[in-house]
């Protein structure tokens, strides 16, 4: 019985960490966010570093680790608000696991295919989203809010049967969403009797695949929130006013102390809820839902809060803490917000 | 990471849960604190080692090795079939694991056994009219006449002093020293003539603490633990383990589960209350917080186990815990709501009035043994390192 992280897990966070500093520095996420850089650098470095395939078995040529390791990964491009689609494939990878699509998971993972994730419709469906299947080779409908959608070759979605589909990004209509989060560029698939291969004819593994990636977006959150309170303290700690610094107000430490109180706990459960997916199945969709509700909230905690211990620095483009305010925001909003995750809390308790 | 037990732990479960079947009629019944049956419960327990498991035999313990995963496990069990743990009164909680780092030989046999057994109840005095927060500017003096202290003073909030035995409190021996180093950490009988104890009664209509007046108290200078001027320190072991006990997640578990029976049995216009959805998603809310502080006290288990310091995350546990336990109650009562406002004695009343008398005393929790404001101060500064509150005087 041990609930903490390995001196491994430390190494992983560790190493993710280096490369979000060296490979995705503030500028560079600045860039990226402005559109004079492609991010396939990040990417490719992330590929190397061998980590999308975390939460794959060895024997599929993964890490064979758990998603536990795969959301530290998160939780550390999170921090530095890394600009690459590390979720959508740490989902797909699972989906391509569970349906035995060995060919196509190798070549996911050296980095040959890429991936988006169009699972939005299957969660809440708005503006009349929502796909269907036509027999058993195509699909018809759109979807919202893709995620990875930026030079990626292949969309995982799936149909209102709950069964997942892998289409051709090159079948599909695709139109770039303008959203707040410039870090994750989201979109619109339509699908117009577009060519695609049912991988999962079961309809089974869809539910699972949602809670991943609800227990990835709180890790990301996790990260996030985490960044933004060093920052505040560190801010804290050298701006003056009144002749002394402002973290010795009482009112400032006080609000940083809220911050840490609520980021430690939260941590705590994206940790089980993770370790969860793996080892305790009866568990894992209750604390995803739970681990996502609850660092939504953190996360809008923090995000307002930090700004406003930087005053009015905070506020500007300059310091780009908005870039960490606006993912935050982001990840409340995918798969799900608070009140609708809670709400699956509730029926999977039979309440 | 693993959270799975070994076989010798499954073992022990099994063992513990066969206990719990074989004398669960022998429970007593309530939380009346000293009734007959209490305390030959109590000594039952003690016996098979479900509490006072690590004191040493010599001092009326079971004398286990220190083990937070069968201490764990004991506690899962006997709140999964809702018999009551061991007594852990103050006496228990803090004054025994103080003496036992502390206290000289002569002072951990005299009180040790008596206080474990339930026999001997103590009170805490520390907090006086002038010094809540400020602790250290405690005035109530002691002063030494030959092998006796002379104690003058009066304490406040003082817990249970009215049925108390004994009185581990702090004093001032040193008033030329800086009010840090000025203090002791004594043990002073509460029929000693001179002490005078009035019952404060508190908001929840019940008098729980008092107020205790000193005048020429007379006790050995041996009823002192550790030497004359470091009870600051001494007192620093104490509140560690007060502040691990307020804000026990276990406890907030238990509380959000009887507001979810409560909430699915109890229905407003026909309807049950957990199906009206602003209530249920505050209750959902509720149950992920108190998972984050379930998981979290996995989490210190597992730092103290492995000798690391969880620094914030234990730092925090008090603050969240005893928010926690009161959003639960504030949630019944508006679940409940006209329902709600019935308090002990009404027939109507649900859990025997007992949400409003919860809702009550968590805020005294939030309030006792360090207020939040207090544990922010803390967090911020030894969690975050941030800059110290100014001192002022002495
Ligand atoms: C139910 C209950 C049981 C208790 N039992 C006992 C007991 O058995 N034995 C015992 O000795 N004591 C006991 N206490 C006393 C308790 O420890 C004190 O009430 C507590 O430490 C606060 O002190 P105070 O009441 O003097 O409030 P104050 O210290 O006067 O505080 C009043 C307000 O000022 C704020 N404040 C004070 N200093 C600061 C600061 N530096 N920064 C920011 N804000 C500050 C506080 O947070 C609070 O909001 C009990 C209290 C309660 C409520």
């Amino acid at each position: 019985m041990d609930f903490g992280l390995s001196p491994e897990q430390h190494m992983l966070q560790d190493s993710v960490a280096r490369y979000a500093a060296e490979s995705a520095p503030l500028e560079r996420v600045r860039r990226y966010a402005e559109g004079a850089d492609d991010g396939s650098e990040m990417w490719s470095a992330l590929v190397d570093m061998g980590v999308l395939g975390a939460a794959v078995p060895e024997r599929a040529g993964g890490l064979g680790l758990g998603l536990l390791d795969a959301a530290l990964v998160q939780e550390q491009l999170g921090a530095g608000v890394v600009p690459v689609d590390h979720l959508p494939h740490a989902v797909v990878a699972q989906a391509l696991v569970r349906t035995g699509a060995s060919d196509a998971l190798a070549k996911m993972l050296a980095g040959e295919v890429r991936y988006a994730l169009a699972l939005s419709h299957a969660v809440q469906q708005r503006e009349g989203a929502g796909v269907r299947a036509q027999g058993d080779g195509a699909l018809e409908g759109s979807s919202l809010f893709a995620q990875g959608l930026r030079g990626a070759e292949r969309i995982l979605t799936a149909d209102d049967q709950g069964r997942l589909w892998v289409v051709r990004t090159s079948d599909a209509e695709i139109r770039m969403h303008e959203s707040i989060d410039k870090t994750r560029p989201l979109g619109e698939v339509r699908f117009q009797s577009a060519p695609a291969e049912l991988i999962d004819p079961s309809g089974e593994a869809l539910g699972d695949l949602v809670h991943v990636a609800r227990v990835l977006l709180a890790a990301d959150t996790l990260g996030a929130v985490q960044h933004m309170l060093d920052a505040a303290v560190a801010y804290s700690l050298e701006r003056e006013q009144f002749g002394r610094v402002i973290g010795s107000f009482q009112a400032v430490k006080h609000l940083c102390a809220e911050m840490a109180a609520q980021i430690e706990p939260a941590r705590s459960l994206m940790w089980y809820a993770a370790y969860a997916f793996d080892h305790l199945p009866d568990e894992f969709a209750l604390c995803a839902c739970h681990a996502k509700a609850h660092l939504d909230e953190v996360g809008r905690f923090v995000a307002r809060t930090a700004t406003e211990v930087h005053g009015g620095m905070g506020f500007t483009d300059l310091l780009g803490l908005h870039y960490w305010f606006k993912r935050i925001g982001a990840n409340r909003q995918l798969l799900g917000g608070p009140e609708l995750v809670r709400e699956d809390a509730a029926l999977l308790q039979d309440w | 990471m693993d959270l799975t037990y070994s076989d010798e732990y499954v073992d022990f479960r099994d063992e513990v849960r066969t206990f719990i079947e074989r004398h669960r009629d022998q429970a007593p019944i309530g939380e009346l604190s000293r009734s007959r049956a209490r305390l030959a419960w109590q000594r039952l327990l003690i016996e098979h080692g479900y509490t006072a498991r690590t004191i040493p035999k010599e001092y009326g313990g079971y004398g286990a090795e220190p083990d937070i995963l069968r201490s764990r496990i004991i506690a899962e069990e006997f709140s999964a079939a809702r018999v009551p743990m061991g007594l852990a009164d103050q006496g228990i909680s803090m004054l025994v694991p103080t003496l036992l780092e502390r206290g000289t030989e002569e002072q951990k046999r005299r009180w040790i056994g008596p206080t474990i057994r339930g026999e001997v109840v103590w009170c805490q005095g520390y907090s006086e009219p002038g010094s809540g927060s400020d602790l250290a500017s405690l005035k109530t003096r002691a002063e030494v006449e030959g092998d006796e202290f002379v104690i003058n003073g009066q304490k406040i909030w003082t817990s249970t002093a009215k049925e108390a035995d004994m009185m581990f409190c702090l004093v001032r021996t040193e008033p030329d020293a800086p009010k840090h180093q000025g203090i002791s950490y004594v043990l002073i009988p509460m029929d000693s003539p001179g002490i005078e104890v009035r019952p404060l009664v508190t908001m929840t209509g019940h008098a729980e603490f008092n107020e205790v007046f000193f005048t020429d108290v007379r006790i050995p200078t041996s009823q002192i633990v550790g030497e004359r001027g470091e009870g600051w320190l001494v007192a620093n072991t104490t509140l560690k383990h007060e502040r691990g006990m307020l804000g026990d997640p276990n406890a907030a578990q238990a509380h959000l589960q009887q507001l979810v029976d409560l909430m699915r049995e109890e229905r407003a216009d026909g309807d049950r209350l957990i199906d009206n959805p602003a209530l249920r998603d505050r209750l959902l809310k509720l149950q992920g917080t108190a998972l984050a502080m379930k998981f979290n006290g996995l989490r210190l288990l597992t730092s103290s186990a492995r000798g690391e310091d969880a620094k914030i995350a234990r730092l925090a546990v008090k603050l969240n815990g005893c928010e926690l336990n009161h959003q639960i109650a504030a949630l019944a009562i508006d679940a409940l709501g006209e329902l709600g406002l019935l308090y002990r004695g009404d027939e109507r009343a649900r859990d025997g009035g007992g949400w409003q008398w919860q809702y009550m005393f968590q805020l005294g929790m939030i309030i006792g043994g360090g207020t939040a404001q207090i544990q922010k101060n803390i967090i911020s500064e030894r969690g975050l390192g941030m800059p110290r509150e100014p001192k002022t005087g002495g």
